[in-house]
């Protein structure tokens, strides 16, 4: 990739409205992608390996758990600060951001939320250095966007719980060293298991073959008849709403990240256009180049704006899930479609890897349908207004 | 290890320059300020000196409120405590100046070698001065042995090793280190480090700005086809007549 020249767009001077500390938060994780992850991540993505060697550096970054108090070795950040971490990952790579997601929003989130003292005090610290890294396991072969009817599930044997079944689609699976699971219970009830490396029947296998989040390893986690402690069950959680609750904060991050990979496409589409020279003058003269620019620009600035008001919410405790599907369905379905705009005029230099377009739009693939697909938070967002659900 | 680091914030190395005021002021319009990347040296290259030494560092600037963000960086990459002399920092002498009123009673001041707007380079000489303490511009190395301090200065073609008695004052510059980023633990601390606000004495400016002027715009660039060899020495000859 060429040398990363972003600059980040700000056409309402949104930055008045974040705190010194906020922006000082802001441009410290946008200094460490220039640093980190502008110069590897194209390889990385082409040679489809998760660049490893970053995670310690995210931990000392303090980009695992943000939100987490600092007794169990978060940052003890506030939710904006939070979502600003997420834009300028996620403006490095998807792939980045979502191994970051992960790592904080499902799986030390759900540790804080709802497990026991010991818990917190055994997986948190660890958790937030890097030097342990978690999965989160919810969704199965058979069952994404209704996960209810999953059929993974456990059995009380009196001293340990015995596990069977299967997740899919798992961020981090093939190389963590901990997995927060979702499993019914003999009654059917859903509950949280974390579930370790190298407790006997517990593989994951890696999915090979993506076209997209290429710098981040997805896996499966599979359990046969595996025995886990029962001190390893989350004490605080039952039913759906405990992995749904994970859901949240994760989508809430992404709805920032998203406007970081859009800010990513549009600056690069923003200098092209006007370096680009065609019948004698940079295409940024023309008018269906501005169209294009004008349109990124204005939704761009309608995302952040969102993610602002959402971050406000959030901090109050008052942002509801539905308020986050909308800004997860909108400000990714803008992101995807500022790539392809931004792939448009980049022309044919657009396709290739010393741009970051294509990279990002392959990754907008996955983060549209992850985490709640585009129409099931349309269908979220239909039901809180009508009243009446489309798909239960 | 008792250090102070000087800190002076720049516009954002990606602002594109104007000037308001018939030309007399900088447009700070829309500008973002970071902290002079030169100091940045002297501030990691402190942090590093009193991680392996033990001690405290200081971080001072001589600006209006504006500026404590970035002094709140400096805290947050490692410095221990900040002071803001509440001042315009009208000229070198100036800040030079008032730097110096709290410069008494540190093991070293560690500046970086210039700025990066106005790019005069002076501030560090002129603290050395006013203390009348030594003082070298530019360092590239900068090590503690006992109570000497040795240092790398480059010269053209080669290098110089100085060595000089703490307390003296050096002009940092690549590759003394590797400016540190700060991370989210080391922002949350910084909140409560002090940040001590003191009022300016007074002393005459030595200098004042007439007038800015930017530099010629760069012209358009002329390529010529390998194949037209010719035309690139008629043009080199009868119309730019440099040969």
């Amino acid at each position: 990739m060429h040398k990363d020249r972003f600059t980040a767009p700000d056409y309402y001077q949104l930055d008045e409205l974040f705190t010194s500390e906020q922006i000082l938060i802001r441009n410290t994780a946008r200094d460490w992608v220039k640093a980190h992850i502008s110069p590897i991540i194209e390889k990385a993505a082409q040679d489809a390996v998760f660049p490893k060697h970053i995670i310690p550096e995210l931990g000392k970054l303090g980009a695992f758990g943000p939100t987490i108090p600092p007794e169990y070795g978060g940052g003890g950040l506030d939710y904006t600060s939070y979502g600003l971490i997420m834009q300028e990952l996620e403006r490095g790579d998807s792939g980045i951001r979502s191994t970051a997601s992960v790592q904080g929003s499902l799986v030390m989130f759900p540790i804080y939320k709802y497990g026991s003292e010991e818990q917190k005090r055994k997986y948190l610290p660890k958790l937030a250095s890097g030097e342990w890294m978690g999965c989160f396991g919810l969704t199965e072969p058979d069952y994404g966007s209704d996960p209810g009817s999953m059929k993974t599930h456990f059995e009380d044997k009196g001293s340990y719980y015995l596990l069977n079944g299967a997740k899919m689609w798992i961020s981090n699976a093939p190389f963590a060293e901990v997995a927060v699971v979702w499993a019914k219970d003999e009654n059917g009830k859903i509950k949280g298991l974390i579930v370790e490396r190298g407790m006997e029947g517990f593989t994951t296998p890696e999915t090979h073959g993506k076209w997209s989040l290429r710098a981040s390893a997805t896996g499966e986690l599979v359990f046969d008849n595996v025995k886990v402690p029962k001190e390893n069950l989350f004490p605080n959680a039952s039913g759906l709403r405990g992995p749904l609750g994970c859901l949240d904060q994760a989508r809430y991050g992404i709805a920032w990240g998203a406007v970081g990979a859009a800010m990513d496409c549009y600056d690069s589409a923003l200098r092209y256009s006007q370096e680009r020279i065609q019948f004698s003058k940079p295409i940024a003269s023309f008018q269906l180049t501005q169209k294009k620019l004008s349109e990124m620009i204005t939704e761009i600035t309608k995302a952040q704006l969102l993610c602002w008001r959402l971050g406000n919410l959030k901090n109050e405790g008052r942002a509801s899930t539905q308020q986050v599907s909308l800004a997860k369905r909108n400000n990714v379905a803008m992101a995807l479609d500022i790539a392809r705009e931004a792939r448009q005029i980049h022309g044919a230099m657009g396709i290739t890897g010393d741009y970051p377009i294509m990279r990002h739009m392959m990754n907008l693939e996955s983060v549209i349908t992850y985490e709640g697909t585009h129409d099931i938070h349309l269908l979220i967002t239909g039901e809180h207004i009508t009243g009446v659900s489309a798909f239960r | 290890m008792n250090i102070l680091v000087c800190i002076s914030q720049v516009p954002d190395t990606t602002t594109k320059i104007t000037f308001s005021e018939n030309n007399t002021k900088f447009n700070e319009n829309g500008v973002q300020f970071i902290i002079n990347p030169y100091d940045e040296y002297a501030l990691t290259r402190a942090i590093e000196i009193k991680e392996k030494l033990g001690g405290k560092v200081t971080v001072i600037n001589v600006g209006k409120s504006s500026t404590e963000p970035n002094l709140r960086k400096a805290l947050a990459i490692g410095a221990d405590e900040a002071i803001r002399v509440d001042a315009e920092p009208a000229d070198a002498y100036y800040v030079a100046f008032q730097v110096a009123q709290h410069a008494k009673g540190f093991d070293m001041i560690l500046c970086g070698k210039e700025s990066i707007d106005h790019n005069g380079g002076l501030v560090p000489s002129m603290i050395g001065e006013l203390l009348g303490i030594p003082s070298i511009n530019v360092a590239v190395k900068l090590d503690i042995e006992g109570n000497t301090a040795i240092m790398e200065h480059e010269l053209d073609g080669g290098k110089e090793i100085i060595e000089c008695p703490m307390p003296f004052v050096a002009g940092c510059q690549k590759p003394i280190c590797e400016p540190r980023i700060p991370n989210m633990r080391g922002i949350m601390t910084a909140k409560n480090k002090p940040l001590l606000k003191k009022e300016p004495v007074s002393v005459e400016t030595l200098t004042h700005v007439t007038e800015f002027l930017l530099p010629k715009p760069k012209e358009s660039c002329r390529m010529i086809i390998p194949d037209e060899a010719e035309k690139l020495i008629d043009i080199l000859q009868n119309e730019v007549k440099v040969i």
